[in-house]
């Protein structure tokens, strides 16, 4: 016995293969991360005298632009799984390469808006307004990171996976699509809650 | 199928593995378990040392510590004495070690790595190089908060929970240990996610929900447990993360002085958050180090008392109610903090209800004693012990969980003395009994009964003389964190008791060599198990050759029936292992 | 699961309306947003409101929700009850300070 049992084939009963519920769990968790960061901004802001409302200091537009960005990129990275299942590697290869370039143009639209901050002396040390909005957008940066990350190792050693097995790796491409879902469903709450309340 | 497996015979493995494929980055479960339980027991030794420490200077106050006094600096022990301030450094240090990184590790990363899979009948664990993942970023996070000592200004010193303005404004070492932990948080998010997984898609045909060894349930909750209460810790570490190196104030109100300066910070956080934020994972953490502990128990009881489990599925259901339960109770830690009537009286009334499953799973244990012919060896006698030992620890929590009492009980010795019953004698019985009981398992080799048994009952006999007391010093009022009881009349009125603690605490050091010398002694040279299954058990662990190979079973096991058919009457033997398929 | 090329087809135009309405929803929210209600109550539930549409459909149709096993069902209510339990958090430390 050596082989590990539904490493890539669905088991019978659950109808789901390991990694699937592997990252439904990590998924579970991350709720719960995101879940008390939350709960923690909404406990002070509601302690707190005076808050100021969102609008009134950060940058809506570019927070616009890069909310579409990020729902685009959910929008080519289920193509490139879509493509894979249709056994077109190719096409699944550009969708992949337009989700990561989606992804660095959020990041750079992120470092313009941190940039313009810091030039005007603003920290997270400013007051508790910023502090949530430079540590939470900040911990979102770096599942956007993450992400650019697997997809990328995904990207080089795509040829070699999908050759070996391709079910295997469309399973791998499904795994870290529902993970980039997520922080793009972060960001769709993050959104109003910094920006615009 | 034998004990002569013992050397290296993997030879029918398809690859040479190195040694350091095979010992130090192994994606085996076994491996990774038999890291973890090393290093779970050295950090619990070193944790165990620093306890040592305290307990001189509580007895002793101002007097310099013998022998070993002079290997301190200057700073932290002048002349041999101990200053407050590293006082507070060993406290804080103990709780966090003994909890994250030896209790936990040893019930979680050790023995469920190492059984679980083996008693699902599964040749791994459904992630084996997540599994390694976890190890390694586990040890990292250990050995920071070790280094953490070496830093300017020491370790953490404001107490395992750290709270908040004090832990925020401590010196460098609370940024070690606010890193170190989630070092420690990752692993076991990344272990928990494993368990769940293998538990739910990698069970042995046959092996319903329902036929699970009782051990297996306990730690598929406390997975949920870890997967779902610890981000907000890790949440709550970022916050306080941010507060010390970025200078914002999530948990710094504004108006703070210390020591006559006024602190700079913009200020409008909510000390209190970070009580929530913790206490929200450390309850159900509590149940993370109890729940294990329970399912080592009941392996033992049923195969040493040679019955059925009493109530197996009760004592499933209690489990599961317990493990919701622990969600819901976070804030009678807190209702010393000016918590409205409503609210406590919630508090109040769900820490009454978690209580009953507690006492179900007692009870159950205890009537499975009835009419069984009983083996009193080492590892029955530990998991005996464990229910009054948790007994003990249960009913002293029910004055603190109601508020009138704990206004006079919180944050006393009493408090000490009733989580202590349940992880020490209680958790940490219950984990020795684990290891005298798989020892067989993972060397071929029984561990001495002699040394054994004097381990036992030094332990014992140390563990209550150590923590009995602090109930009466608890309710006497001495606070659970003083440098030298004696300044106040009522500490100094109690203060004999203090010194018999102590002389508790050191029986309890001269038990654990007896352990230890065992341990060595039986590695090498103990006496060597004639079959598979020494201790004639049921479940599927004890289906795979002495060791267990790569892979496990030498052929997919299947399961036939339930997890603790013992003395079945008609049967042919006193058990029917779950593997076989005629009883 | 195999599913046939004829339902991948299907699904690929689902994800593109999806698609499209999460950008028509963003606009809505921002434009919400420029009303500046005066009611703090109505500004945060039509935020929250939209958001969670928006969610809801990254879940249920990119995250396939809509269509999933019963494990994953469970693995996710039994979240979602305790990130509730987490929101009671702030709502706690607001009682405090009302006294209730
Ligand atoms: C069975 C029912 C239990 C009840 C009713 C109960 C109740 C309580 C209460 C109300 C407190 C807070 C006391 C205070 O700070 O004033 C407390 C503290 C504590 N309990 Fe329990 N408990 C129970 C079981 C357990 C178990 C099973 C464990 C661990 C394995 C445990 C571990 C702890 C710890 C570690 C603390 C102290 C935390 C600290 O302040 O450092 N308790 N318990
Ligand atoms: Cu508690």
């Amino acid at each position: 016995m050596d082989e590990i049992p539904y490493d890539v084939k669905p088991h019978p009963v659950t109808g789901v293969y390991n990694a699937k519920l592997g990252i439904w769990l990590f998924l579970a968790s991350e709720v719960m991360l995101f879940g008390a960061l939350f709960s923690s901004y909404v406990l002070l802001r509601v302690g707190a005298d005076t808050w100021p409302h969102g609008y009134d200091l950060l940058n809506v537009q570019l927070a616009t632009l890069n909310t579409a960005v990020l729902i685009g990129s959910s929008v080519t990275v289920v193509m490139a799984w879509a493509s894979l299942k249709l056994n077109d590697l190719s096409k699944a290869k550009v969708w992949l390469w337009l989700t990561v370039v989606l992804a660095g143009v959020f990041l750079v639209v992120k470092a313009f808006e941190y940039g313009a901050k810091f030039e005007h002396h603003i920290s997270p040390a400013t007051d508790n307004f910023y502090a949530t909005y430079f540590t939470i957008t900040g911990l979102h940066g770096l599942h956007v990171i993450g992400g650019i990350i697997a997809f990328l190792v995904l990207l080089i050693r795509g040829d070699k996976m999908w050759q070996d097995d391709s079910e295997h790796f469309t399973n791998r491409v499904e795994c870290c699509g529902l993970y980039w879902h997520f922080v793009d469903l972060v960001w769709i709450f993050l959104f109003p809650t910094l920006y615009l309340l | 199928m034998s004990a002569e497996h013992d050397h290296h015979s993997e030879a029918h493995g398809h690859h040479e593995q190195s040694f350091v494929q095979k010992y130090v980055f192994s994606v085996d479960h076994k491996v990774i378990g038999i890291q973890y339980t090393i290093s779970a027991l050295f950090f619990l030794l070193f944790g165990f040392c620093l306890m040592m420490m305290m307990r001189w200077q509580l007895a002793y106050p101002g007097e310099a510590l013998p022998l070993i006094g002079t290997w301190f600096s200057e700073a932290n022990m002048p002349g041999g004495v101990m200053v407050p301030e590293f006082y507070n450094q060993l406290g804080a240090m103990h709780g966090t070690i003994m909890v994250f990184m030896g209790v936990v590790p040893l019930a979680v990363g050790g023995f469920g790595n190492y059984v679980l899979p083996l008693q699902i009948g599964a040749p791994d664990m459904a992630f084996p190089k997540l599994n390694m993942a976890s190890f390694w970023v586990f040890l990292p996070g250990g050995v920071i908060m070790l280094a953490s000592f070496f830093v300017e200004g020491g370790a953490a010193q404001s107490g395992w929970t750290s709270y908040a303005p004090l832990a925020n404004i401590a010196p460098a070492g609370q940024t070690w240990w606010l890193v170190g932990m989630i070092f420690l948080i990752t692993s076991s998010l990344l272990g928990s996610i494993n368990f769940i997984v293998t538990t739910v898609q990698l069970r042995a045909e046959g092996l319903s929900y329902f036929r699970l060894p009782f051990f297996v349930w306990a730690q598929f909750v406390t997975s949920f447990l870890l997967l779902l209460a610890f981000p907000p810790l890790e949440a709550a570490g970022i916050l306080q993360l941010m507060d010390r190196v970025a200078g914002t104030s999530f948990f710094l109100p504004a108006g703070l002085v210390i020591t006559g300066q006024p602190l700079e910070v913009a200020g409008g956080g909510s000390p209190l958050l970070w009580q929530h934020l913790f206490w929200f994972l450390a309850h159900p953490e509590v149940y993370v180090l109890i729940l294990p502990a329970m399912g080592i128990v009941s392996e033992i009881v049923a195969n040493n008392t040679r019955r059925p489990l009493w109530g197996y599925r009760t004592l499933v259901y209690s489990v599961i109610f317990l493990g919701f339960m622990s969600f819901i109770v976070w804030a009678h830690h807190m209702f010393m903090t000016g918590m409205g009537t409503a609210m406590s009286t919630f508090f109040q009334a769900t820490t009454m209800i978690i209580s009953i499953p507690s006492v179900i799973i007692l009870t159950a244990l205890a009537l499975s004693f009835h009419g069984g012919s009983i083996r009193f060896n080492t590892p029955m006698l530990f998991a005996l012990t464990f229910i009054p030992m948790f007994a003990i620890g249960g009913l002293t929590g029910l004055p603190l969980g109601l508020t009138a009492a704990d206004l006079h009980l919180h944050d006393t010795y009493y408090v000490i003395g009733h989580f202590h019953y349940v992880v020490a004698p209680g958790t940490v019985f219950a984990l020795l009994a684990g290891i005298y009981y798989w020892f067989p398992k993972v060397t071929g080799r029984k561990m001495s009964e002699g040394l054994g048994k004097i381990h036992f009952w030094l332990s014992l006999i140390g563990m209550n003389v150590v923590f009995m007391p602090m109930f009466s010093i608890g309710m006497a009022g001495v606070s659970r964190r003083l440098y030298d009881q004696t300044q106040y009349a009522y500490g100094a009125q109690v203060q004999e008791l203090t010194i018999i603690g102590s002389y508790g605490a050191w029986l309890l050091g001269v038990a654990q060599i007896f352990f230890i010398i065992n341990l060595i002694k039986s590695i090498r040279g103990g006496e060597k198990v004639e079959s598979d299954n020494p201790w004639q058990a049921t479940t599927l662990e004890w289906a795979t050759p002495t060791p267990p190979p790569h892979g496990n079973f030498t052929e997919v096991p299947k399961v036939y029936r339930d997890p603790y058919e013992y003395s079945v009457p008609g049967a042919k033997s006193d058990f029917t292992p779950q593997f076989s398929e005629e009883g | 699961m195999a599913e046939s090329a004829e339902e991948i087809r299907h699904h690929i135009a689902v994800y593109k309306k999806v698609g499209l309405a999460l950008a028509a929803l963003t606009v809505v929210t921002v434009a919400a947003s420029y009303l500046h209600i005066d009611s703090v109550a109505m500004t945060v539930t039509i935020a929250l409101f939209i958001a969670s549409i928006k969610g809801a459909l990254v879940a249920c149709y990119f995250m396939h929700l809509i269509d999933e096993r019963a494990i994953i069902y469970w693995v996710l209510i039994i979240t979602a009850v305790f990130f509730l339990v987490l929101m009671f958090v702030p709502l706690l430390s607001e009682a405090d300070s009302v006294g209730i």
